[in-house]
Order: structure tokens, then sequence, then C-alpha cells
């Protein structure tokens, strides 16, 4: 009697659920994290020392900086992406989708027609870039804003309206550009076309602690998205700020956009590929997981995809032509997918 | 009859906005010089002013033609070559034939760069027809895309041999280039604006959906390769010629068709006019800005074009969906 019950005890949920999956969705949380996280660092490795032809005293710094470039620019696109996309409930929109990095530029472009090349070098780097950030982040909150708070609109008008937005506002940057002084658009240049390969060193620490401060802020609200991902009405009965969170959301998100456009000029698609890929090998949408994964999956192919490209290629220059061909591809795909099942 | 009266006043007035846009410019050419029988100044009326100036009301016009022919196709109010492709296309083409057949003759050129044109936009027709999407914005917004696509291919290929800045400058509509000998190519592009007149009726009968044109006894097929003929063309010549006039084709059509509705016999008129206007009025502002200095044609149409666009987003933006 009593060996019945108790044999009965465990037997009789089993058909009901399966297996508690949380234990595995853990483990391979860690695993993913882990490898990725050794990748990243053997990535890394790799482009520090491989094919060294000069002396290690020149190509350490000079790789280095490079390096330094690649990962914050990786994170500050990846971990922007990835809050975007919680906070407009889609998998589509990116920030350069929507035209931020066209925005930034824009501003950059304004503010030196505005204010002329000596004022502009004058107040210094680190005011200036302040300066920029702060007005990328009100034009962005009153330009996005409305467009997201409100709810209202579909995804597809959103984003069309997005791309046209910075078509526009890449053409207001090159009317500013076209009537400048040939002398204050050689310092716009300078600021503007930044490249990997010539990253400037102040900018460099600017940019990391801007970036490592929004990161720490995504990482301290990570439950609070999660809250925020199963909607907005979801969000306000389970008693979050939905207006307080997304403008927070959307100003780090702003900021983080701002630092890797100064740092290395738009590139449009990588933020999707690396978002979506993210979620895909994570297996779940808690930002605990998809935060870092994307993070150093971001890493990982900047960083692998520059080596491959300049050790292997020699072609070091043409990533982001690469990344937007891809990314291309990737997003029509995506578009097409989400069109189909409406 | 008040049409046909409204029409021939608003050609009126766009012949004076020609005649005064030919008097302005950084060398001294007015009416007072000509009567003079200043034979600088009549050299450069014949051999730059009025070259240019009717290079700016062909490619203007059979520009905005060519975006009502391609909405009526797609029947989709947000296409025009440039958000589909057809000019990424057609950029492409020509990057190629400077690649590996630099000597070929211009008509030659324009030939290639039509066909791939062509085949740009009929892949942009087979991803429609893949996938029936039902949004009105998705459609345009795959085919910004794929001109993305397109356009990073150009560009990873312009890169490998040294001619981004080529590629730059050909792609920004300038009609500061434009000389005698140089634009005769686009009276081609007028003259298919003529056979789109021709058989407007058809085309009107297209926009109204397959299945209707088919039952209405049109040879839907027929009319469908001929509009994307008449498309391709014009969009591979004027951007060979004077390089993309971003929206043109897309705003244009929808803010004539806002005022005098979806016939095409009827509106084309008011559309080639307004084409021909706008990019006359983008040109002289660009002339005048930054004076002696001239800004592209292509930069100020982007400004003004992508402003419109949004407008016209946003009004309809509650049954767009």
């Amino acid at each position: 009697m009593s060996a019945d019950l108790v044999r009965a005890r465990p037997t009789s949920p089993a058909p009901l659920a399966p297996p508690p999956p949380a234990a595995t969705q853990r483990r391979r949380e860690r695993l993913v994290l882990l490898a990725l996280g050794v990748l990243a660092i053997a990535v890394i490795a790799v482009y520090l020392v491989v094919n060294v032809r000069a002396g290690w005293a020149f190509v350490l710094p000079f790789r280095g900086r490079r390096v330094a470039a690649m990962v914050l620019v990786g994170v500050a696109i990846a971990t922007s992406t990835v809050a975007f996309q919680t906070l407009t409930a889609n998998r589509i929109l990116t920030p350069s989708i929507m035209g931020f990095d066209a925005l930034y530029q824009a501003l950059q472009t304004a503010l030196i027609f505005g204010l002329g090349s000596i004022a502009v070098v004058r107040i210094g780097q680190i005011a200036e870039f302040g300066l920029s950030a702060a007005l990328m982040v009100g034009a962005s909150l009153a330009l996005f804003g409305s467009l997201f708070s409100s709810g209202r609109r579909s995804v597809h008008l959103v984003l069309l309206i997005g791309v046209v937005l910075g078509t526009g506002l890449r053409s207001v940057t090159a009317l500013l550009q076209r009537l400048m002084e040939p002398s204050e658009f050689q310092v716009l240049v300078s600021r503007l076309f930044a490249s990997f390969t010539a990253v400037d060193e102040t900018l460099l620490a600017l940019a990391a602690v801007v970036v490592s401060g929004c990161c720490a802020a995504l990482w301290s609200i990570r439950r609070r998205l999660d809250v925020l991902a199963l909607g907005r009405q979801m969000a306000v009965s389970l008693g979050v700020d939905h207006r307080r969170t997304t403008m927070l959301v959307l100003t780090l998100v702003t900021v983080l956009v701002s630092t890797s456009t100064a740092l290395v000029g738009p590139i449009t698609f990588f933020g999707l590929l690396v978002a979506n890929l993210a979620y895909a090998l994570a297996g779940t949408h808690r930002h605990a997981v998809t935060l870092p994964t994307a993070a150093l999956l971001a890493v990982v192919t900047l960083v692998g995809g520059q080596a491959v490209l300049e050790h292997l290629l020699g072609a070091a220059t043409v990533l982001s032509v690469v990344i937007e061909f891809l990314g291309g591809i990737v997003f029509i795909g995506m578009l097409v997918a989400s069109g189909r099942r409406r | 009859m008040t049409h046909r009266l409204a029409v021939s006043s608003a050609l009126a007035l766009l012949a004076a906005l020609a005649l005064a846009s030919v008097f302005i410019g950084v060398s001294d050419v007015t009416p007072a010089t000509l009567w003079r029988g200043d034979g600088h100044a009549r050299d450069l009326l014949t051999l730059s002013r009025l070259p240019r100036t009717v290079a700016i009301l062909l490619a203007g016009a059979s520009t905005a033609v060519a975006g009502v022919v391609m909405q009526l196709l797609v029947r989709n109010r947000f296409v025009e070559p440039s958000t589909v492709g057809t000019a990424e296309s057609a950029g492409l083409g020509l990057l190629v034939v400077t690649i590996w057949a630099p000597a070929m003759a211009l008509p030659g050129k324009i030939a290639v760069a039509s066909g791939f044109a062509l085949a740009g936009t009929a892949l942009f027709l087979a991803v429609l027809r893949a996938v029936p999407l039902r949004s009105v914005v998705t459609v345009p917004l795959v085919g910004i895309m794929l001109g993305g696509v397109i356009g990073a291919g150009t560009a990873y290929l312009a890169f490998r041999y040294d001619l981004m800045q080529t590629l730059s400058s050909w792609l920004t509509g300038d009609f500061s280039g434009v000389m005698a000998g140089r634009f005769e190519l686009l009276w081609l592009v007028g003259a298919l604006t003529i056979v789109v007149y021709l058989v407007a009726d058809r085309f009107t009968v297209v926009g109204l959906g397959k299945d209707t044109a088919t039952s209405l006894g049109l040879g839907y097929r027929g009319v469908l390769a001929l509009g994307l003929a008449v498309v391709s063309v014009t969009s591979a010549v004027v951007v060979v010629v004077v390089g993309a006039l971003p929206f043109l084709g897309l705003v244009v059509p929808n803010v004539v068709s806002m005022l005098v509705g979806d016939n095409l016999r009827r509106s084309l008129p008011w559309v080639a006019l307004g084409g021909a206007a706008l990019v006359l009025v983008c040109d002289v502002l660009g002339r005048v800005i930054r004076h002696p200095f001239e800004i592209p044609i292509g930069v100020v149409m982007g400004v003004v074009g992508a402003a419109v666009f949004l407008w016209l987003l946003l009004r309809r933006a509650p049954d767009v969906g």
C-alpha cells in the first residue's frame, strides 16, 4: 500500500510536463558565454600577434588601439541594438536602420557649420563630444520618443519613416558640407570619417568611459528590461514606469550610438546581425544573458572579420562593405518573413 | 476644356521659369549682353545654358513619369526607380562597363546600364512575387534594402578598382557638366514619355490589378513588359547622363494624384510638368544658395524629396499598415 504510494508520486506528473528545461537551459547559457569569451580572447590575441613584420614596440600599441576601438564599437552597437529591440518589441528595428547615426553626423556637421571649426577645436574634444551627445539625446528623444511611446503605428511604417529620415539627414549633411569653407571641412572630415585604422587616443579613453558607464546602467536595469519586453500593458500592470524606462533606455541607446559613430562612422546592419544571432545562440530573452552574448559575439565577429580580411585577404577597409552586403540580405529575408506572418 | 486651359497656363509658367533660369549663373549672360551682340555671351547661351535647361526639363519630366508608371505596375504609391533598386542597378552596369570595356561608346554604355536596370527591377518584382507582402510600406522597404545590397556590391567593386570617387560623383545628380553634345540622349527619354502618354489608358487599367486587367481584355504581360522597359531605360539614361535624382519620381506623382486623381491620361501632363518644374527650381536653388559655387541637384533633391516623402507617410499614417 505505502510502497504503491511512494512509487506513484514521482511517476504521476511525468506524462503531464516534460522534464524541467531550466537546468539544461542554464547550462547552455553558461556554455555559450564561456565559449564566446574564450573565442573573443583568442581572436584578439591572434589579431595582435599574427604576421608581425615591424618591431613589437611599434606593432603592439598600433594594433592595440585598433582592437580597443573595435571592442568598444562592437559592445556599443550590440548592447544598444538589443536594448532598442526590446524597447520597440521588434527584431527588425535597429538604431542605425532608424537613422540614429545619420542624425549624429548631421548634428556634428551642423555644430561645426554653426560655431566654426576654431570654436569647436577650442572647447576641446571632451566638451565637444559632450555637447554633440547632449544635442543628440535631445533630438532623438524629440524625433523618436513620440514615434515609439504611442505604440499605435505599425512597425513597418515606423521603419520606413526611419529609413527615409536617414536618407534625408545624410542629404542635409552633404548639403552643409558643400556650404562649408574648405578648412572647416577638413576639420569635419577628421571628426566624421575616423576609421579603425586611425583612432585618436583621447577619444578612445572617453569612449571607454562612456560605453562602460552605459553598459553598467543597462545591466542594472536588466530585469526591468525583461519586463518591458512583455509589452506595454503587461509591463505597466507589473509595476514598471513604462514612460520613464522608455526614455531612459532611449537615452542610453542614443549615447551608445553616438559613441560608436564618433569612433568609426556608421555601420548600418551590424547590430541587426549580431543581435539576432545572439537570440538564436542564447535560446532565451533574459537580458542577463542576451546582453553579454550579443556583446561578445560582436567582438568576435568584428575582430575576427578584421583579422581574416587584413591578414589573410589583405583588404583591411572593406569589412563594413561586407557587413553591409550580408546584413542587407538578412534584413530583406527577415522583412519578407515578417510580411508573410502577418 | 478647363483642364486644357489649366495645363497650358502651367506650361506657360514653366516656360517663363525656364527662361529665367537661362540667365542665372556665374558668367554675365543677360538679354542686354545678348542684344549687344556679345559673342562670348551667345556662345555660353548655346553651348551651356540652353542645353542645361533643356536637360533639366527632359530629365525631370521623364523621371517623374517613370515613377508614376512604376507605381501603377507595382500597385504601390511609395515605389519609384530609386526605392526599388533600379537606379542602383544602372549605376552597377555603368561601373561594369567602365571597368571591363572603358572604350565603349556612350550608346553602348547606356545599353548595358539599361540591361542592368531591367535585371534589377525584374529581381525586385521576383522578390515581390515570391512573397505577397500585404503591407503598403513593406514594398518600398524591401526595395530600398535591395538597392542598398546592390549599392554595397557596387561599392566593393569600385573599391577594388579604385573608382570610389568616380562612383560617388556619377551617382549624385548634377547638371553642371551638361553641355551641347553631352545631353542629347535625353531626347530619347523625352520620346519615351510620349510613348507612355500614347498608351496611358493601358497603364491605368494595369493599375487596377492583374485579374481586372485581364478580364477587361488587356494583354497584361505585354503592357507590364513595356512599362518595365520604359522605366529601366529612362532611369539608366538619366543616371548615365546626369546622375540620380532621388525621390523625384515618388514625390511628384503622389502630390499630383492628390490634386487631379489617378486617371493616367489626365494626370500625366501634370506629372511631367511638375517633375520638370521641381527639378528646375531645385537646380536654380543649388546655383543660388552658394553663389558663385554650385550645389549638385542630387543633394538638394535629397533634402526636399525626403521631407515631402516623410510628410506623405505621416499624413497617411492612420490607414497605412
